[in-house]
């Protein structure tokens, strides 16, 4: 035989045998941002033992990008994957719009597994028609990370920090004079944890029920007076968080407490200031508030086209008490999974907080986080008030008037059709 | 024995359609990914459309858009009014800069010129996000180069008067502009110098030669020939400028790390386009300030053809 048609015989062959093994895959598409794709990656390893014929395609883009291409996909339908992951601040605006799948009607069981997820998880992922159209994966109890070593260099305690809000800021005030580091990154973090003190079950953050903004509400005048109390006192760094000065401004002793979700022991540990390991603590929120930072569902989109799989996977990552608590060693992502907070692990010391069981505290602080509802124009009224913050802390803008203009503008902003 | 005459093949497409199909590649492009994208643009204008919504979720609201974005918008007109400030504070050092230097260049530096014009050319082909990025760490208040230099000048008698007192926080509203500024000037300066650089190499030898015997200076060269002459140039130059500096996103958004920065000193109108669309979810009021800023850049560069395109 020709050595040529005998080659061609062999590659003809063996592309016969490949087509239908390869035709007979399904794949699976996952869009997720850093560091939740680690988070997939675990399930996608178990998968490829327990479900050969599905092959798991996942994109990572970062943060900003991931929730752009997730609104471009849903609008065009191309590009658009099965599973999407959906961040906590993004949520309002993905579920509200009817672009995501209702997890409550078939194939779907959402309602059944409901009770199982931390309870304020659940008000958020809340939809159109006050149908569940996300899971979530994990959460981030909110805490106040202070730096022990420069707290007790001025004198001050934990109790000084956590008592109540003129507490703190006078602890910043001693703070300051006794070593020159700043109580905190920024003014602004105040107001973002003030406004969310004292809210119950189904209240809204910026909006009632009927779409009103609530702007104008006591908490918001407490906040914002507190956040002009702490830049009149000199007690913060006026620096951005995650910029690059955020962070150096830890590394070089510049600030000595930073309130936000469990998940910062992590970041500080890896990268941003890991030669300070047995310095930092964790400690409930001053004021006896309780918030969440962040937190991070999946979501089916309505138009996908593998949704029981889809569905199946996100129960893997949601539902799979083995897998949230991976997640939770190797991600710090604190589980949102009621059966993965019992585990032993959350007892253990943390040697980067100095030998604290600091996810008890968290564990603590996530069950009495009240269950929000979001409305999609939460992020507008949150640029809106910030933006009149830095009015007030900037141009010293009377209060009562910056709180009144945020109202008029969210209402011009947020045209409701 | 009569050989067997090959049937002649048909060719695949008549000589008729085969230019039309040739050039159709190029149509079939700009209908797709030029026109389509422009003519969706002007329709989405007219409409409030969430994009999370899908296609459904489109519904029509006539000139609404347009009346909100004039009328109502006061984020617009901040980032137009800081748009313009950053327009004219990097935009005109940049010709006031670049017209000279290409002189310098063009009479002082024989065969290296290839080789500086080159470097000056340098930071306009370098990626936005990686000069962003660097300039933010230089721009440090307390970490950065710019803070640590003045601070060394300060030593320097004399000239230590004119430097602050204390380091700057760039990233304070008063600074916000200038920091954003100075990373375009240093960007485009170069790209300018270019331009200028080979209109000036086109000017006629003689003319410099009879004015140079006639015991013209280079400076008086240069005020009385070589600017008159650059006219057409600067035109384009300044065009370019025009609606560069107007539609500017990459610097201020890397710069004040997307948000315009405190009190939005540094937000532009593309950028607060950008933020109406993708964050807000507002594709049609987006799309409505887009036309806007298309109006805006045609009225400035009618503008400048008024000014330097008359006899150009």
């Amino acid at each position: 035989m020709d050595p040529r048609r005998l080659l061609l015989t062999l590659v003809a062959c063996l592309a016969g045998a490949a087509v239908p093994a390869l035709a007979a895959r399904t794949e699976l598409s996952v869009a997720a941002f850093p560091d939740l794709d680690r988070s997939a990656k675990i399930v996608i390893q178990a998968w490829a033992v327990s479900h050969p014929d599905v092959q798991v395609k996942l994109t990572t883009r970062a943060y900003d990008d991931h929730h752009t291409a997730m609104t471009t996909a849903i609008a065009t339908g191309a590009n658009l994957p099965d599973v999407m992951a959906v961040d906590m601040d993004y949520l309002g605006k993905f579920t509200q719009a009817g672009g995501l799948d209702d997890l409550e009607a078939a194939p779907y069981d959402a309602a059944v597994v409901a009770p199982r997820f931390a309870h304020f998880t659940l008000g958020p992922a809340t939809g159109v028609g006050g149908r569940l159209r996300a899971l979530p994966g994990d959460i981030g109890p909110g805490a106040l990370f202070y730096r022990a070593d420069l707290i007790a260099r001025a004198g001050l305690t934990e109790a000084d920090l956590t008592r109540d809000w003129d507490s703190y800021i006078a602890a910043g005030r001693k703070l300051k004079s006794a070593t020159g580091t700043y109580l905190l990154a920024s003014a602004i973090d105040l107001k973002d944890i003030v406004i969310r003190a004292g809210l119950a079950d189904g209240q809204g953050l910026y909006f009632d029920a009927e779409g009103r903004p609530l702007v104008q509400e006591p908490r918001f005048v407490q906040a914002f007076t507190l956040a002009r109390a702490a830049r009149r006192a000199g007690i913060d760094a006026r620096v951005t968080a995650w910029s690059s000065e955020w962070s150096e401004a830890f590394r070089r002793d510049r600030v000595a407490t930073q309130m936000m979700g469990s998940w910062l022991a992590g970041h500080l540990k890896n990268w941003i200031a890991p030669t300070q390991a047995g310095q930092w603590r964790s400690a409930p929120l001053p004021g006896d508030a309780h918030a969440s930072w962040g937190g991070s569902y999946w979501a089916i989109p309505a138009r996908a086209e593998h949704k029981a799989l889809a569905w199946e996977f996100i129960r893997a990552l949601c539902l799979d008490r083995a897998q949230q608590l991976e997640a939770f060693r190797r991600l710090d992502a604190f589980p949102a999974l009621l059966a993965a907070q019992d585990d032993d692990y959350l007892a253990q010391p943390i040697a980067y907080l100095g030998g604290q069981a600091a996810r008890l505290q968290w564990r603590a602080a996530s069950a009495r986080i009240p269950a929000l509802r979001v409305d999609r124009y939460d992020k507008v009224a949150n640029d809106i008030v910030n933006a009149e913050l830095d009015q007030v802390l900037e141009h010293d803008k009377p209060i009562p008037q910056a709180l009144a203009d945020a109202r008029l503008a969210i209402e011009r902003r947020a045209r409701r059709y | 024995m009569p050989t067997a005459v090959p049937a002649r093949r048909r060719p695949l497409i008549s000589a008729r359609w085969a230019p039309y199909v040739f050039i159709s590649p190029f149509f079939i492009l700009f209908g797709a990914f030029g026109l389509f994208p422009l003519l969706f643009s002007v329709g989405l204008s007219f409409h409030q459309w969430d994009p999370v919504a899908g296609v459904a979720g489109m519904h029509w609201v006539g000139l609404d858009n347009f009346v909100y974005a004039l009328t109502r918008d006061d984020w617009l007109r901040k980032a137009l009014f800081n748009t313009v400030w950053i327009a004219l504070v990097s935009g005109i050092p940049q010709h006031l800069v670049a017209l000279p230097l290409a002189w310098f260049l063009h009479q002082g530096f024989g065969r290296w010129r290839n080789a500086v014009t080159g470097a000056y050319f340098l930071p306009f082909i370098t990626s936005t996000v990686a000069i962003s990025l660097v300039f933010s760490s230089l721009f440090s208040k307390d970490f950065g180069l710019v803070n640590a230099a003045f601070a060394a000048l300060r030593e320097v008698p004399v000239l230590g008067w004119l430097m602050p007192g204390h380091s700057i926080d760039w990233a304070q509203p008063g600074y916000t502009k200038w920091m954003i500024s100075a990373v375009v000037f240093w960007r485009y300066v170069g790209w300018n110098t270019v331009l200028y650089l080979s209109a000036i190499q086109t000017i006629p030898q003689d003319l410099l030669e009879a004015a140079q015997i006639d015991g013209a200076s280079p400076r008086q060269r240069f005020v009385h020939i070589v600017l008159p002459l650059l006219k057409p140039m600067m035109f384009f130059a300044v065009t370019l400028s025009i609606i560069g500096n107007l539609q500017l996103f990459e610097e201020p958004f890397i710069l004040t790390g997307g948000t315009g920065g405190i009190d939005q000193a540094g937000k532009t109108a593309a950028m607060h386009m950008y933020a109406v669309a993708f964050m807000d979810g507002d594709f049609g009021t987006a799309s409505a300030i887009a036309w806007l800023l298309f109006l805006m850049i045609s009225g400035a560069t009618w503008i400048n053809k008024r000014l330097l395109g008359a006899r150009a």
